[in-house]
């Protein structure tokens, strides 16, 4: 159901029946190591490319998850999903294997929950019974392909990012036992004229903030509903900005903790991550792997995951146009309480 | 052996990299962008005649950074002028430098044949 | 004071990029400059070291042992690229390893090891220069009109 000007509200509750999450040797050196399916222990994960090696990411987790799942992928009816790469080939040659009937899609770093927001909408309407929502990112892939050769000795500045290698995909049902998803909001194309792409996380920030007073005013609720909200990829700068302007907006955080899932997913101090995490693996590893854990093991009951874009591209930043934002919010609660 | 000549050579090489971190981190220009304002400065420099001495006096302090491609392309471009006339600046260019390019092109190539990126 | 660059945002997007600047975290511009000095400094001795070495070995003038010295210089960046050490060094070092003729090899081979995967042609061939074309391109450019400057002074009478 509509709800509001730009959420949807799921009140046949969807459920997340299974997950899985992969991760290259950085992401399972991090605080969160433990928590993730399949660690790998080299960034090439055998594979003769580094584009090669981030399919073989999504393939392995998008199996694994439907597993976690308990199905097959023939009674999979859709997959949804997209990453950074030119043509989301990533998605795309994953998919491929899988044999699932696909929808492509493009949100940069918030393609985690615009897939998840969109699987729902498929499984609470009756259009889908199984919806795989899926997104990666590799640190080499996207280096190659928005700033420079991995090898190239450029020095990045204290505001950069790094890009998270990883997988998360989450498996939909109209039926079984799990966290739910229960609303979304769809966020708009927020651009504040920014043009440092060393510097996504302030680019970021309004879009976050944007999404997130939306979602409380369509669905009317306080910050205090959820136990937590985390952001997608804003980390140490686009965090502290975002927290900022959460006040300055008057929506009273202090009801709630507010974290972000770049600086969840690396140690700061101690791995040369300059701001923190960045990339659409980001909040699709955080979340479905660490996130949605401490929602089974009943530590948390409501969450709000605001997934963050940049959607610019290397041409565009050439060209000397801004980096235009989006973010998308997704609102999960354990199973099993109707509220 | 003239030890003058080292620490020129280092104290001289040093500031021109400050220099160009300044560009890199203050007028906050890419690297692309820093490297190719040495290389016109390093042109404009010779350009004036004043890169000989400069090199005279600092050595490798002088040729090793960037800038001294700049200096390489002019020189060889006005040397031929100086010899065959005009067409000259053309035919010049490449003349002294072509070291530096012609190495870095051979070594990256055979690079690429047996070594992969690391990441 | 709105300059022009500035006027082409609304007044809302101004008064954000205050905001945000506010809040970047600084550059470490003194660390970096000085970091940058050691290793360029250094990296210039290295390139003096061989300089001496060849005219006095291989029986190079002044002017013809730069060739040896800017090869050997290119050909360790070569290797430390292909290591994987030289982005570590210039993460720290900066513009200390950017400046000197090690930065261009750098960027030559760092760009030819990472399109090695679209093939020799197509992938190394086409995407060496990716980073280095345009030191290339400005130089020559440069090169040329300081050349027609200097052809123009002679006509007129001036050199």
């Amino acid at each position: 159901m509509l709800k509001g000007h730009q959420s949807w509200e799921f009140r046949n509750r969807p459920v997340i029946i299974g997950t899985a999450t992969v991760v290259g040797p950085d992401e399972g050196e991090g605080p969160l190591g433990n928590e993730f399916d399949i660690v790998h222990g080299d960034l090439r994960i055998g594979q003769d490319s580094w584009e090669k090696a981030e399919k073989k990411l999504l393939e392995e987790a998008s199996k694994l998850a439907i597993e976690n799942a308990g199905l097959t992928n023939d009674r999979v009816h859709f997959y949804v999903g997209g990453d950074l790469m030119n043509q989301i080939i990533s998605n795309t040659f994953a998919v491929r294997t899988l044999n699932i009937p696909y929808l492509g899609i493009f949100g940069a770093c918030s393609t985690s929950m615009e897939g998840l927001a969109l699987a729902s909408l498929i499984v609470d309407s009756g259009f889908g019974r199984n919806v795989v929502a899926g997104t990666c990112s590799h640190n080499c892939t996207v280096e190659k392909q928005f700033r420079y050769p991995t090898e190239y000795g450029s020095q990045k500045p204290p505001t950069a990012q790094y890009t998270v290698t990883g997988a998360g995909v989450a498996v939909l049902s109209d039926r079984g036992e799990g966290p739910v998803v229960t609303g979304a909001t769809i966020g708009r194309v927020v651009d504040m004229g920014l043009k440092d792409p060393f510097n996504m996380g302030a680019a970021m920030a309004p879009a976050a903030v944007d999404t997130i007073a939306a979602h409380f005013r369509d669905f009317n609720r306080e910050p205090g509903y959820y136990d937590l909200i985390v952001t997608g990829d804003l980390a140490s700068v686009g965090s502290e900005i975002a927290r900022d302007l959460l006040v300055k907006h008057g929506l009273p955080m202090q009801q709630t903790k507010y974290n972000d899932c770049g600086l969840m997913i690396y140690d700061l101090k101690k791995q040369d991550v300059q701001a923190g995490g960045s990339g659409c693996g980001c909040s699709a590893t955080v979340t479905y792997g660490h996130i949605l854990k401490r929602m089974r093991r009943g530590e948390l009951r409501r969450v709000l995951v605001v997934a963050t874009g940049s959607l610019h591209s290397p041409l565009s930043y050439q060209q000397g146009e801004s980096i235009p934002c989006i973010a998308h919010a997704v609102a999960i609660e354990s199973g099993g309480e109707e509220q | 052996m003239n030890w003058m000549q080292f620490v020129w050579a280092f104290v001289i090489g040093g500031a021109i990299c400050v220099v160009g971190q300044l560009l890199i981190d203050i007028v906050r220009l890419t690297p692309a962008h820093t490297m190719s304002t040495l290389v016109v400065a390093g042109a404009i420099v010779d350009g004036l005649g004043l890169y000989e001495p400069f090199i005279k006096f600092a050595g490798a302090g002088a040729t090793v950074p960037i800038t001294s491609f700049g200096n390489s392309l002019v020189h060889g471009a006005l040397a031929e002028l100086k010899t065959s006339g005009p067409i000259g600046i053309i035919t010049g260019i490449f003349e002294v430098t072509s070291a530096g390019i012609s190495a870095a092109i051979i070594f990256s190539f055979l690079a690429a044949l047996v070594c992969k990126p690391q990441g | 004071m709105a300059t022009k660059a500035k006027q082409k945002l609304t007044w809302t997007q101004q008064e954000y990029k205050q905001f945000a600047k506010e809040r970047e975290p600084a550059r470490p511009v003194l660390r970096n400059c000085i970091r940058a000095f050691l290793v360029g400094g250094t990296i210039c001795l290295i390139g003096q070291a061989l300089t001496l070495f060849f005219k006095t070995y291989f029986g190079f003038t002044e002017r013809t042992a730069g060739n040896p010295t800017v090869a050997v210089l290119i050909l360790i960046s070569v290797i430390l690229t292909c290591l994987g050490v030289y982005d570590k060094i210039a993460q720290w070092a900066g513009a200390g390893t950017a400046v000197p003729v090690t930065g261009f090899a750098n960027s030559v081979c760092s760009a030819a090891l990472e399109h090695r995967s679209e093939g020799l042609v197509l992938g190394v061939g086409g995407n060496m220069f990716k980073l280095a074309g345009s030191v290339i391109v400005f130089g020559v450019v440069a090169a040329f009109i300081i050349g027609l400057i200097h052809m123009a002074l002679e006509i007129g009478g001036l050199k």
